[in-house]
């Protein structure tokens, strides 16, 4: 009788406990979705700064094409004339995600545009992110860590600023993909069945069509199932998580355009066969082990590590052979500069010249992760106690991505859910501890004889671990932390049977411990509200600036790109930095010559040549590409500090390491950049100082430049070879048009046409010989 | 003198090896076989590449893949039978096999798709 009636109320608690974290996770999501809603409140449902635009305008055309056009799509509007395929060369998972929302949103009479389901792609794919990290973290450590890990993921900034409303970028779903990646492959490794393996290598497919990120996932992988073996935690639940995973998810991986042969080719896949071929050879030392007896299996060892010895160094010197005949042993660009810091300024240029790409400062790690930058050490001793296959990955996770995360700002990204995780854990140990010690105080005197007899029988695991279930699935840092009463009363015997073993606090420490936290809990809300409503939620496309006389606007950007598109013929070519290829091409719908996706360097360089160039150079540069346009943004009216000027020295770094007559020394005075009366010659006359400030002492008469808080060095001069055809309201962005040559030409010319290649040209230009550089 | 005692040693491990894999269950020796099927077509293919070439790749990659995909497969399979393996006793063979089939589905949609 008496152990029904427990077995009854536990079944009672059980389902009041699972809808108590259904509800708490529906609140989370619904959490995750409104904090990322500032941007549209503040400015308007638009899709922010440059990536995304072109995200955008690929779904465009996935929406209005088809999924085969849009596979074997060749765009001839950007990298004039070389075009670009864009089948081959982008990662399908954000739009194939974003498409399919629409259609089936359609599909029920739900006409939504392509740009609501866009802009709010990535606040929905946040909440099923934190849900994700639910899942996840329940496998490591239980509910109630995984409720905790799941709010805090919902909130923490670093995720937030990559994922706003209007931030239609790869990292959008690629987090979630990753998350439930990880979430499937713990899950095998917990259980064992193939099912969830399959499950997993179809979760990694995801994520590979998703991001160039996925080389995280199946280098970290690897490198937990070789810990897991070095540290004598091998298990044939370890050899189905691992295995199938590396055959099917190199497939899966091969299938998509992208990545292609790169699967099976490339450094950065090398080391998954590696243990993939470790993993088989100690799966079969343990089955063999299993079939000998222990002397028998002596010898064989003996024999089989003097042969298999020999056989090894050849395999590997040939593999070693071949890697080290690459001249980068096999890795790509952008993974070299995660491994080794320095290579992208070294070598690449353009890789070390996005701010995404720089290191992070200190300060930031506050800034992104706040409270957590904390509690994840203590997660992470949280975590030896007691140490499973699961934890030993959490811990390997939360190593891997600090230091990634010191490489670059960017992949701060990649820390969140790991520090969210660990801190989760933490939070939810502490909690633990504290409410067991005010339990314990408060009650452990009454004690209840009919149910100690019902659970006498109980192993003691069994009493630690479901007096944890129903404590932690009650705990979380909530803003308003009550109702644990409700749970007091039902268990007093088992808090009574488990205090010789466990560590109880005193009542007051205790009491003031959990104020503490859930204060603590308070201060890390109220920082990521602040982060996403001021720091992380501007469109980058519409600026905003308060003074004294209200708010103020600048839109700009929009207003050059409606004058493009509704004054320039539809094939006429537009030359600008390659910041804002996309925004032009979506926007404005005209032909870029270069933009965001920086894959051809020689054809940077020469826009950067033609900006270096005094003004008859580039018009010769900007009209071998059938250029029309000429497109720089200018900030110095209104202070914007992003504009070309100030990218100025990366355009000659750029065009300089491709073309040599292009040497940065000439446009620094004493190693200074400058633009006033001291700055050089070549710098006072190449073009992207005239496009700039073309006019501009009109404004207020002196030529002030409020960004660079200095006058202008040259003032007064026309522009010979262009013509201004628009300025924007504030001045930030100018479009100007390529005169055409003239009909009649003054004076001798000398017709010589030059045999010198272009690399080798020399660096004085008389005026009236054409000295084509493509000749 | 050394020479002999391993060759002795050898002898006697094959035949301890030999007598232990004998008294495995018929039905694990079935599945070893199949591994073995998968394995050694999977050298033949190898071994074709070697002479031929490797163009097409995608065929190339798709065929050897599948061929070691079965055997990993096969192997997991194995492993979740034995009656030998503690940590699968709740498992019961039949929920084994359908994982078993439906992930050699999902293995086989993707290598029909990448054969090109």
């Amino acid at each position: 009788m008496a152990a029904q009636e427990t077995s009854q109320s536990a079944t009672f608690r059980y389902a009041f406990g699972n809808v108590l974290s259904f509800s708490v996770l529906l609140l989370i999501g619904v959490m995750a979705f409104s904090i990322r809603l500032f941007s549209v409140i503040k400015y308007e449902s638009v899709i922010h700064e440059f990536d995304p635009y072109f995200n955008y305008r690929v779904t465009q055309f996935l929406t209005k094409s088809g999924v085969y056009d849009f596979w074997n799509w060749f765009d001839d509007r950007t990298w004039y004339p070389l075009g670009r395929v864009i089948g081959g060369t982008v990662y399908p998972g954000l739009t194939l995600t974003a498409g399919a929302l629409w259609r089936i949103l359609n599909s029920v009479n739900i006409p939504l545009s392509v740009e609501t389901v866009c802009v709010f792609t990535a606040p929905v794919f946040s909440a099923f992110a934190s849900w994700a990290t639910y899942l996840l973290t329940k496998e490591i450590k239980g509910p109630g860590a995984g409720l905790t890990a799941a709010a805090l993921l919902a909130m923490v900034p670093s995720y937030i600023s990559r994922s706003v409303a209007g931030s239609y970028d790869n990292e959008a779903v690629a987090i979630f993909a990753l998350i439930f990646t990880f979430y499937l492959y713990i899950k095998t490794l917990n259980t064992g069945s193939l099912f969830y393996a399959t499950l997993n290598a179809i979760a990694y497919f995801y994520m590979v069509c998703s991001w160039g990120g996925y080389t995280f996932i199946i280098n970290l992988i690897p490198m937990h199932v070789l810990l897991c073996i070095v540290t004598g935690r091998y298990s044939p639940r370890l050899y189905i998580a691992y295995a199938p995973l590396v055959v099917l998810g190199t497939l899966l991986a091969a299938l998509v355009p992208v990545v292609g042969f790169n699967a099976v080719m490339t450094s950065e896949h090398f080391a998954s066969f590696l243990v993939f071929i470790i993993i088989h050879v100690v799966a079969l030392v343990y089955y063999i082990k299993g079939l000998l007896t222990p002397q028998m299996f002596k010898v064989a060892v003996t024999l089989v590590v003097s042969v298999g010895m020999i056989l090894c160094f050849a395999v590997l010197a040939v593999l070693i052979a071949l890697v080290a005949s690459s001249p980068t042993k096999g890795w790509s660009g952008r993974s070299l500069s995660l491994l080794d810091p320095t290579y992208a300024s070294k070598y690449i240029p353009i890789i070390a010249s996005v701010s995404e790409h720089q290191p992070p400062t200190w300060p930031s790690y506050f800034m992104d992760i706040n409270v957590l930058a904390f509690l994840v050490p203590a997660g992470i001793i949280a975590c030896f106690l007691p140490l499973s296959d699961a934890s030993s990955f959490a811990v390997l996770y939360i190593v891997t991505s600090v230091y990634f995360s010191g490489v670059m700002v960017r992949l701060m990204l990649v820390l969140a859910p790991a520090a969210c995780i660990m801190s989760g854990i933490a939070l939810s140990e502490a909690f633990d501890v504290f409410t067991r010690s005010i339990k314990f105080h408060l009650l452990g005197v009454t004690q209840n004889p009919q149910d100690n007899a019902g659970d006498t029988t109980n192993v003691t695991q069994n009493d630690v671990k479901s007096e944890k279930s129903e404590d932690t699935i009650k705990e979380r840092p909530s803003r308003k932390s009550k109702k644990k009463e409700k749970e007091n009363t039902e268990k007093p015997s088992l808090v009574s049977r488990v205090e010789k073993k466990l560590l109880v606090l005193p009542l007051e420490t205790s009491v003031i411990a959990v104020f503490l936290l859930v204060l603590l809990g308070a201060f890390y809300v109220v920082h990521c509200v602040w982060a996403a409503a001021e720091a992380y939620s501007a469109p980058s496309i519409v600026l905003t600036s308060r003074s004294h006389d209200g708010l103020h606007v600048f839109d700009d950007f929009r207003e050059a790109y409606a004058w493009l598109s509704h004054n320039t013929e539809v094939d006429d070519k537009v030359a600008s930095w390659w910041d804002y290829g996309y925004q032009t091409t979506a926007m404005a719908n005209r032909t870029v010559i270069v933009d965001n996706n920086t894959w051809n360097n020689t054809h940077i360089a020469t826009v950067g040549t033609a900006m270096s160039s005094p003004e008859k150079a580039a018009w010769d540069i900007f009209n071998s590409l059938d250029v029309k346009y000429v497109l720089v943004v200018f900030g110095g009216l209104v202070g914007y500090p992003s504009d070309d000027i100030n990218k100025f020295l990366w355009m000659v770094r750029i065009g300089g390491g491709v073309f040599p007559h292009i040497k940065e020394p000439d446009y620094l005075r004493d190693g200074q950049y400058r633009i006033d009366s001291q700055a050089t010659p070549t710098m006072l006359n190449c073009l992207m100082y005239k496009l700039s400030y073309y006019r501009f002492v009109e404004t207020d008469g002196r030529g002030f430049d409020r960004v660079r808080n200095t006058e202008i060095g040259k003032k007064h001069f026309k522009l010979t070879h262009f013509e201004e055809v628009f300025t924007t309201h504030h001045w930030m962005v100018r479009i100007y048009k390529l005169k055409s040559p003239r009909n009649r030409i003054r004076g001798k010319t000398k017709k010589s046409k030059s045999q010198k290649s272009v690399s080798s040209t020399s660096s004085k230009r008389s005026g009236t010989t054409k000295k084509n550089p493509w000749q | 003198m050394g020479r002999s005692a391993t060759t002795k040693d050898a002898h006697a491990l094959f035949h301890s090896l030999r007598s232990a894999y004998a008294a495995t269950p018929n039905q694990l020796k079935i599945i070893d076989l199949y591994i073995l099927f998968a394995v050694v077509t999977a050298v033949i293919q190898v071994a074709y590449m070697a002479i031929v070439g490797s163009f097409p790749f995608n065929s190339f990659l798709s065929g050897v893949l599948s061929c070691v995909g079965t055997a990993v497969l096969a192997v997991s399979l194995r492993i979740q039978v034995n009656k030998d393996n503690k940590e699968f006793k709740d498992l019961p063979p039949e929920r084994a096999f359908a994982d078993f089939v439906l992930c050699n589905l999902v293995l086989h949609l993707v290598i029909v798709n990448f054969l090109g």
